[in-house]
């Protein structure tokens, strides 16, 4: 038994003395975790950006056919078609179309002209706005309602109390998520402009006009944050801290709003996040319903119209917008909520 | 499947479910001759006693070609989650079968296409692929797989990180085994439970496709393109529209509620079941009981019980009494039912439990006689607790010094200024060095033993008269465990308040308490001062249990002493005693009728008919 | 077996740092030392499920085996207790069942539980279970990481007179791996002490008890709780 293990390699000094202190976490290693995070969150989106690039690029080559005759149409001379190749730069081997085609677009010229003529960058520039609003009303609704509803429906049914709230709650928003915003759309447009005449049944006009969109679009996303806050909620009553909390009987208000609301609010507006950018894309079925001028409308119309060029630019904002959302909420939520960004190094 | 029937949702999301699969099989056969049938007398009309739902442009009959059409619908919905599915899965295994590098690339794709909203995916390859039935499948079916990557990833990953994958690796199980034999069977499930709401999905996609004129071509038509010609019309006949859409309202809503509810009974039958159990004779109150209430006792508990419904009764007629200045453990196995009086004794006990007690008095007033208000007072600034997992004890969101004051804010009038002094000193108080700068920061930039600490001087805020102290140091390295027992009895010396200790590690409680409370199957068995716990104890689990332990004292040539079976989970309690059935001295009486908690020397009671 | 200058880097982090440790035939080797310290880490390198650099010889390192600390989430709750202990086996399909139940009556429990499925069993019998699993590979080294940590005293105690039991009848060499010094006190014939990824102490169990060299070692000791010091 004895002598069966050698010592540690020798020469070593005792560990109790020549071990470095304690690492105390200060401000210096937090903020530089913090700066790590951000670079972290500018790199993904700058390679997700470029991808995006190349993949929009594809697209064109992708479409079986050749799109210049697609968008000229059958009745076009040959020689217009091959002019107009030539004037597209699709005569040239592939990596300089990639390159020419990069450097447009980062010189803000999305894409080439359309079958209009109308330049794709004015089109997106016109219309996005439109898009936004819709899409940023629409999250805001969904949030302000959905957060205080989902809370309330963590704290009545906690611990399985209130069995009949959980079933109606839980079959309600489990109804309302699965259905698509184009039906809401539809039910409103027939029931509110066209049966009571209250709104507008299209266009963009005044306030009015934004009402039903923004309710088509916000109906499923509530329902959806609304199930996900319960969740969140019904989590954080059960923590170790909200006991501690309890049997130090703070008042109802504090609990919840101090100590429950802002430990829900990173999962809520992750998810809010995500849904933002369904949103923008979602709102394609609303504008079409609608006839909202919008990038959607637009969208839709140049791929039944075969407009390639319209339709390749279209989604390349779509697509960047996407990524500029998720990048705002990434580190949005690091701001908000410290220990997720130092937990997911 | 009873489960799934059982409450409304899955009631109704089965039913819609079924109703979609039978139009499915049955619309085509029945009503496909009315839905092709041109009838140029009757074109664009709305809503009549022949025509329900009106007609189309050639005069046919809508309500028919709803009924219809729901085969396409489906068939299209069920191709494009396949593909999504397929291609999904695919792409979610393979990180574990590629390369480091080439995993982290397709991770990050995943991750990245995750992100993207499924309609732009989708519009993306109908364009490619064309527009029609078969793009709008392809479209949709790359819309959902990377929600399938995504899942299957992180059920691949948590499962072969598990314990028994690792342990199948080391027995040389290779590595298609062990895909085949452990993660494959246990990611299934989850799997194909999102194959339904994946289902319900694609059907809603495709919808939105062909109602955007991007998907089924005419003379093809599905409930989207249904809807397409419907909404053109929907000034001058609204009931046209409303058909398909109320086809696809039901058909995702269907679809959506039972995916819940089966992912609900999965869950369920996941977790250890329930047994249910006649519900025992509620206990009678010991008569003569312990914890006789000494003069100027902290807290007096008598006959306290906590019940589940179901008749499980983890605490039973428990009685205790704690005397300003002394440190009581409360000391038994998991299941004993220790912690559960300490959150009856902190009112904390979560719904549905009842707790009852013939007496619950803290520092002489009657708990159950005060007005509200008051005993939200008494108990915020009287009690003080400690939980075991100070990692969790702290709220993550909030600074170390405002979780302090807030005490002294609700329940003091302090100021703001004032409570955040008082946080300040009360940190030091527990030798927390720096406490100006500690009280600015979050929980997470604390070590464990100085969140304890900071735990516990959040009970020093007010004037603590009883703290409570449940497996405080459990979760921390001996060597902080000892600094932190400490620290409790300097407290409660220098407050003279009364200190309850639970702790399932008896050595422990012999180090810190001046008394020991030993509970078994929810009631005190033996309570002894802790002099007398290493070789005095009376009752055979004592002695069990004090022997079962190693010690750093403890003969190495001998095996330790074992307890055969297992406590009694508390539905389980008979009538007798409930430790008769491991007891070596048990006789016919120990089984049949339950022995009281009895004197038995000075300070030393005892609940074993054997012992004396 | 002989581990070698063993050490385990996370990146920037060094979580075990050159550890060269002997486990000599049928002893048990108690590793000590609290949370961070690098122990469990020690124990996956020479399991072989995290990389290292280093060497162990004097054996073969495939037949290494080890249990886990978890009960609940060392053994595949899809198959039965008796599929789990035959999953590693290297004898006939025929021979599978009857060495099962051999090696599951070797650590004391009822054939009949073969049938069962994991969430049908006790900690302390999930325990049981994984050894056999473990002792089915005829290992050379068998690492037990907490392997009594999650259980209740009176549990513990059983499983720690069937390690005790196993190295006398089998000759079993055993790393045994615990944050509870009394623990390893009472099975180990050698007791090595870990701080910050290195080996602060190795010796014989009585002297580095009895007369602790180093000043973590002494500090660690000072601290264990005692029943009978009160």
């Amino acid at each position: 038994m004895a002598g069966a293990s050698r010592p540690p390699a020798g020469g070593r000094p005792p560990a109790g003395r020549a071990l470095p202190k304690p690492a105390v976490p200060g401000r210096a290693p937090a903020g530089r975790a913090r700066g790590a995070f951000v670079l972290r969150h500018l790199v993904r989106f700058a390679i997700s950006l470029a991808a995006l690039l190349v993949a929009s690029f594809a697209m064109i080559h992708l479409i079986p056919g050749d799109p210049v005759r697609a968008a000229l149409g059958p009745a076009a001379p040959v020689e217009l078609v091959t002019a107009r190749r030539a004037a597209l730069g699709l005569d040239q081997p592939i990596p300089s179309q990639l390159a020419s085609y990069v450097r447009n677009v980062l010189g803000g010229e999305f894409g080439t002209p359309s079958r209009r003529g109308e330049p794709v960058g004015e089109v997106g520039a016109a219309r996005l706005p439109n898009t936004l609003a819709l899409a940023l009303l629409a999250t805001t609704v969904a949030l302000l309602v959905a957060v205080p509803l989902g809370m309330w429906a963590g704290i009545r049914t906690e611990n399985g109390r209130n069995r009949g709230t959980e079933a109606t709650f839980t079959s309600v928003t489990g109804a309302a998520v699965a259905v698509p915003e184009f039906l809401y759309a539809i039910a409103l447009v027939t029931v509110f402009a066209i049966g009571l005449g209250w709104f507008p049944p299209a266009g963009k006009g005044g306030p009015e006009s934004y009402v039903l969109p923004v309710l088509a679009l916000a109906v499923a996303p509530a329902a959806m944050i609304a199930r996900i806050s319960r969740v969140e909620t019904l989590r954080e009553l059960g923590t170790d801290y909200v006991r501690l909390a309890r049997a130090k009987r703070l008042p109802a208000a504090r609990l919840y709003v101090r100590h429950v609301l802002p430990n829900t609010l990173t999962a809520t507006l992750t998810m809010g996040g995500l849904l933002l950018t369904g949103l923008i894309a979602g709102s394609v079925l609303v504008e079409y319903v609608f006839a909202w001028p919008g990038l959607g409308l637009r969208i839709v119309e140049s791929i039944t119209q075969k407009d390639y060029p319209v339709a390749q630019g279209v989604i390349l904002v779509y697509g960047v917008i996407v990524l500029v959302v998720n990048l705002l909420v990434d580190l949005l939520l690091g701001v908000l909520d410290p220990t997720s960004a130092l937990k997911e190094s | 499947m009873r489960h799934l029937l059982r409450t409304p949702a899955g009631l109704t999301g089965t039913a819609l479910v079924a109703l979609m699969v039978v139009l499915a099989i049955a619309g085509p056969p029945i009503w496909g001759a009315e839905a092709e049938r041109i009838d140029s007398a009757a074109i664009l009309r709305g809503a009549s006693a022949a025509h329900p739902l009106g007609t189309d442009n050639l005069g046919r009959d809508i309500l028919a070609r709803v009924l219809v059409a729901g085969r396409l619908s489906l068939t299209l919905a069920l191709l494009a989650t396949l593909v999504g599915a397929v291609a999904g899965i695919a792409l979610g295994a393979l990180p574990s079968v590629l390369p480091r590098r080439a995993a982290r690339l397709v991770t990050g794709t995943v991750n990245a296409l995750v992100a993207f909203p499924g309609l732009l995916l989708a519009m993306f390859t109908a364009v490619v692929a064309g527009l029609g039935a078969r793009g709008a499948v392809l479209g949709i079916g790359a819309a959902i797989a990377p929600g399938f990557a995504r899942l299957t990833q992180t059920l691949a990953a948590s499962v072969a990180e598990a314990d028994y994958v690792s342990a199948a690796r080391m027995l040389g199980v290779s590595r298609w085994r062990i895909m085949t034999g452990h993660v494959l069977p246990n990611i299934a499930e989850p799997l194909i439970l999102n194959l339904t709401q994946a289902l319900g999905g694609a059907l809603l996609g495709l919808a939105g496709m062909s109602f955007l004129g991007l998907g089924v071509q005419p003379p093809s038509f599905d409930w989207g393109r249904l809807l397409f010609d419907g909404f053109a019309r929907i000034y001058a006949t609204p009931a046209v529209a409303l058909g398909p859409a109320v086809a696809v309202a039901l058909a995702g809503v269907g679809f959506n509620l039972l995916g819940d509810a089966l992912a609900r009974a999965a869950s369920r039958t996941a977790a250890p079941a329930g047994r249910a159990v006649p519900p025992v004779a509620a206990a009678p109150g010991e008569p003569g009981g312990s914890g006789e209430p000494g003069p100027g006792a902290v807290l007096e508990v008598r006959d306290l019980t906590v019940a589940f419904p179901g008749g499980v009764t983890p605490v039973r007629g428990l009685s205790l009494t704690v005397a300003p200045g002394e440190i009581v453990g409360l000391v038994g196995e998991s299941g004993s039912g220790k912690s559960l009086t300490a959150s009856a004794i902190g009112g904390l006990v979560p719904y549905p439990g009842e707790v009852s007690a013939a007496r619950l008095r803290l520092c002489g007033t009657d708990l159950g006689e005060l007005p509200e208000r008051e005993r939200r007072k008494l108990l915020g600034t009287s009690l003080a607790m400690v939980f075991q997992d100070p990692m969790a004890s702290l709220n993550p969101a909030l600074r170390i010094g405002g979780q302090l004051a807030e005490v002294a804010i609700v329940h003091q009038g302090a100021s703001r200024a004032e409570a955040g002094t008082r946080a300040v000193d009360r940190l030091g108080h527990v030798h927390i060095p720096e406490p100006g700068r500690r009280a600015r920061q979050h929980p997470h930039e604390l070590s464990g033993g100085m969140r304890q600490r900071a735990v516990i001087a959040m009970g020093l805020m007010g004037t603590p008269r009883l703290i409570i102290a449940d497996e405080p140091t459990t979760a921390l390295d001996v060597t902080v465990q000892r600094q932190i027992l400490r620290l409790l009895r300097e407290v409660t010396g220098e407050t003279g308040a009364a200190t309850l200790f639970i702790s399932h590690d008896i050595a422990v409680v012999a180090e810190l308490c001046h008394r020991v409370v030993v509970m078994y199957a929810g009631r005190v068995i033996e309570e002894l001062p802790v002099g007398k716990l290493a070789s005095g104890a009376a009752h055979p689990y004592t002695r069990a249990l004090v022997a079962s332990l190693p010690d750093m004292d403890t003969d190495r040539s001998l095996p330790l002493a074992s307890i055969p079976g297992h406590q009694p989970p508390p539905a389980e309690v008979g009538a007798g005693c409930a430790f008769a059935a491991r007891c070596g001295l048990a006789n016919d009486r120990c089984a049949a009728e339950r022995p009281p908690l009895t004197p038995y020397g000075t300070a030393h009671r005892v609940a074993c008919w054997e012992a004396s | 077996m002989i581990i070698e200058n063993l050490t385990v880097r996370f990146g920037a982090f060094t979580a075990v740092d050159d550890v060269t440790l002997e486990v000599p035939p049928g002893a048990i080797v108690g590793l000590v030392g609290e949370s961070g310290s690098g122990k469990s880490t020690l124990a996956r390198a020479v399991a072989g499920l995290v990389p290292y650099t280093g060497e162990i010889t004097g054996g073969d390192p495939r037949r290494i085996q080890m249990v886990f600390q978890d009960p609940y989430a060392s053994l595949d709750p899809r198959m039965t207790v008796g599929a789990s202990v035959a999953e590693g086996l290297r004898v006939p399909r025929a021979a599978r069942r009857a060495e099962a139940e051999r090696l599951l009556s070797l650590v004391s429990l009822p054939v009949s539980l073969a049938g069962r499925y994991p969430r049908e069993l006790s900690g302390g019998q999930r325990q049981r279970v994984a050894i056999a699993r473990a002792l089915g590979a005829e290992p050379e080294l068998l690492v037990a990481d907490e392997i009594t940590s999650a259980l209740d005293v009176s549990v513990q105690g059983a499983v720690l007179n069937l390690v005790r039991s196993l190295r006398a009848e089998l000759g079993l060499s055993m790393l045994f791996i615990s944050h509870n010094l009394a623990v390893v006190r009472y099975v180990s014939d050698v007791v090595a002490v870990m701080h910050r990824g290195r080996l602060v102490e190795v010796g014989a169990t009585e002297e580095v008890v009895g007369a602790p060299k180093d000043d973590y070692t002494r500090s660690l000791l000072r601290a264990v709780p005692r029943l009978g010091r009160a």
